[in-house]
Formats: structure tokens, sequence, C-alpha cells
């Protein structure tokens, strides 16, 4: 053999793995990170009535979910930045709340009974997003009242603003928030996912 | 950690380069195994990375230094590093199969540079950079396994 072949010889392989081995690789890997204690951030996508969701959770609880309008890098690099950059694709961890959220869009579930992790909002942003909770399956409030329940009844833009930013939506019932005069306001996901979620909570009775 | 992919992208890019030189170090079975240890010592020792941009020379050390684990569990446990059986009576095998072997069988910096020289494409320096070497030894390193392979491939 020339050294020629040799070369030849060690350039030509080992073949990267690929496919179902590649996949099941990746799968241990995440599974045992997450038995280690060496995950901080599970992420797994899941299909929705309003497009593909992704939905990810820290050992606190769920820490953000995204409508497909942000793509995944962009929210897996928010994450890696104010949260941790020890981030794997775990779809087994988040099982319940993937559940829980099919439960709701086909109208089984009206609360949610899931850990939340609000690692991505911090003062008075989080009142207000605390504050939509106070709103019931179906009924709505608007930026003033959500504002004065968070303490600060001046406060309408920047509650507004915590809204528009809030990073666990539908959990965080931040679609049930109209503006006083009854016109929809904003949303993280969009005016149609906003109006869709409204008439889901309303029920098939819904008229509009 | 500003600056740190989400380490899911550092396995989508890395992953596979990182399997190979686990392959090339310890055979294809065992690499597996080899991989995974790798890789979770990095998930482990990821936020304390402090240059985001050598994320692979990084990856690259780990699993180069657990490889060198393996072979010392070898002396106790053959199945740990992928060995052909002394006992069994030598059959055709894949002309490639028995290069690897040798490699597997050349002293751990030839063993390693041969590797990242061929197996990964590196350059002098980058090989020089995974090491801890200087390039000339890297250099060193590539070329006298080389030659040792050829000489034990023509036995």
């Amino acid at each position: 053999m020339t050294d020629h072949d040799v070369e030849r010889t060690l350039a030509s392989g080992p073949q990267a793995p690929s496919g179902q081995h590649w996949a099941r690789l990746r799968a241990a890997l995440a599974e045992r990170a997450a038995g280690e204690g060496l995950l901080d951030v599970a992420y797994a996508p899941m299909d929705s009535p309003l497009g593909p969701l992704l939905v990810a959770a820290t050992t606190v609880g769920v820490v953000r979910l995204a409508f497909d309008n942000e793509t995944s890098d962009a929210v897996l690099d928010e994450l890696a930045l104010r949260v941790s950059p020890r981030i794997l694709s775990t779809p087994c961890r988040l099982d319940a709340p993937r559940r829980q959220l099919e439960e709701y869009f086909r109208g089984e579930r009206t609360q949610f009974d899931i850990p939340l992790d609000w690692a991505l909002t911090r003062g008075f942003r989080r009142q207000v997003l605390a504050a939509t909770a106070g709103i019931p399956y179906g009924a709505t409030g608007n930026y003033r009242s959500v504002a004065t329940a968070a303490g600060n009844p001046g406060a309408v833009r920047a509650a507004g603003s915590a809204l528009a930013t809030n990073p666990i939506p539908i959990l965080v019932p931040c679609h049930r928030v109209l503006r006083s005069d009854g016109t929809l306001g904003g949303y993280r996901g969009g005016p149609d996912r906003k109006t869709r979620l409204l008439h889901l909570e309303r029920g098939p009775t819904d008229p509009a | 950690m500003s600056g740190l992919l989400p380490f899911e992208r550092v396995v989508d890019r890395y992953g596979g380069d990182v399997w190979r030189f686990c392959a090339s170090q310890v055979g294809v079975d065992p690499a597996d195994d080899l991989f995974q240890d790798t890789m979770l010592a990095a998930l482990d020792a990821y936020p304390r990375l402090r240059d985001p941009n050598a994320v692979k020379a990084w990856l690259l050390r780990i699993a180069a230094r657990k490889a060198v684990d393996l072979f010392r569990t070898a002396a106790r446990a053959p199945a740990a590093v992928a060995d052909p059986d002394p006992g069994a009576v030598p059959g055709p095998q894949p002309p490639d199969e028995r290069l690897w072997e040798q490699v597997r069988a050349l002293p751990v910096k030839q063993r390693q540079a041969v590797a990242l020289r061929y197996v990964l494409d590196l350059d002098h320096a980058g090989i020089a950079t995974v090491m801890h070497t200087g390039t000339e030894a890297a250099r060193r390193n590539v070329f006298e396994g080389v030659r040792s392979l050829r000489a034990r491939l023509d036995d």
C-alpha cells in the first residue's frame, strides 16, 4: 500500500451516522442529558390549529411558547442568551404541556394545570401577565383593567407592551385582553390567531 | 454565556464530525457510547466555554481524552475498543477495516493526528489546536502515523 492509498482510505471513512441511527442517537443524548440534570431547557415542536408551535420548559416549568411567525432559531437563540444555552430538543419532557394544549384546542380544557417559569419576564411586566390569569376562559378584559390589577392603573401602555411581549401565550392568556373600545388590540402571534383563540373560547354557539 | 449557540445547534453542526472522530479512535461499534459521553461532558461544561468560536476543537479535545480513557479501560475490558479477537482465525476482512485496526493500534498522538488530518480534514494548525501541541509536532505526528500505517499494512 502506498502512502497515497493509506491517505485515500483514511479520508473515505467512517461515514457520519444518518437516518434512524442519528435520530436514535440524538434522542438518547437528550434523554440522558435530562436524566443527569444537564439539560436546562427542553423544547419540542407541536402541531396546532394555529399552525406549528414551539414549546420550551425548564425544570421549573414552561418558559416559552412560540408561534411559527417567529423562527425556531430566533426563539432558541433568545433562550440560549437569556435562560441557558444548555438546550436540547427533548419531546418527552414536553408531554404534559403538549397534551394539555391539545385538549385546550379540542375545547376539552378550560384551565391549564402546568407550572410556568417566569424567567423571561420580570417586574411590572410579570405582574401584568399574571393578572391576565384572572380573566376567565371565554371572557375578556381590557388593558386598563389589567394595568389596574397589576397595581398601576395609569400604566396602560406599559401593560400593552407587556402583553405584546408575552413569552408564554395561550398558557398565559393575554389573548383575552382587548382595547377598552372593544377593538382587538395587538397579539404576538398576529390578530388572526388572537381572534381564533377568542372564538375557540366563546364556544360553538358564538355567532361571530 | 452570551454568544453561545443553543447546544442543539452545536450537535447539529459538529455532531457528525465528532462521531466520525470517535469511530476513528475506538471503532464503529463503540463510537455511539463514546459520542454520548463526549457530548454529555461538553453539555455539562458548555456554559463555562470561554471561546464560543472554538467549539469544534473543544469537542474534539473532549472526545480524544475520553477515547484515551477507553483505551486504558480496554486493557481490562476488551470490548471497550473494537479490536480483533486474538483467539480468532484471521479471515478475509474488508481491506479498509484492516487499516482502521492499525489506526487504533498506533501510539496515541499519531492515532489522533492521523484521524484529525484525514477524517476531519483539519490542517496542521487545527490539529495542533486540538492536541495542544505546536504545528510542527502535529505535522510530524501525521507523517509518522501514515508511515507507520503503511509499514504495518505492507507486512
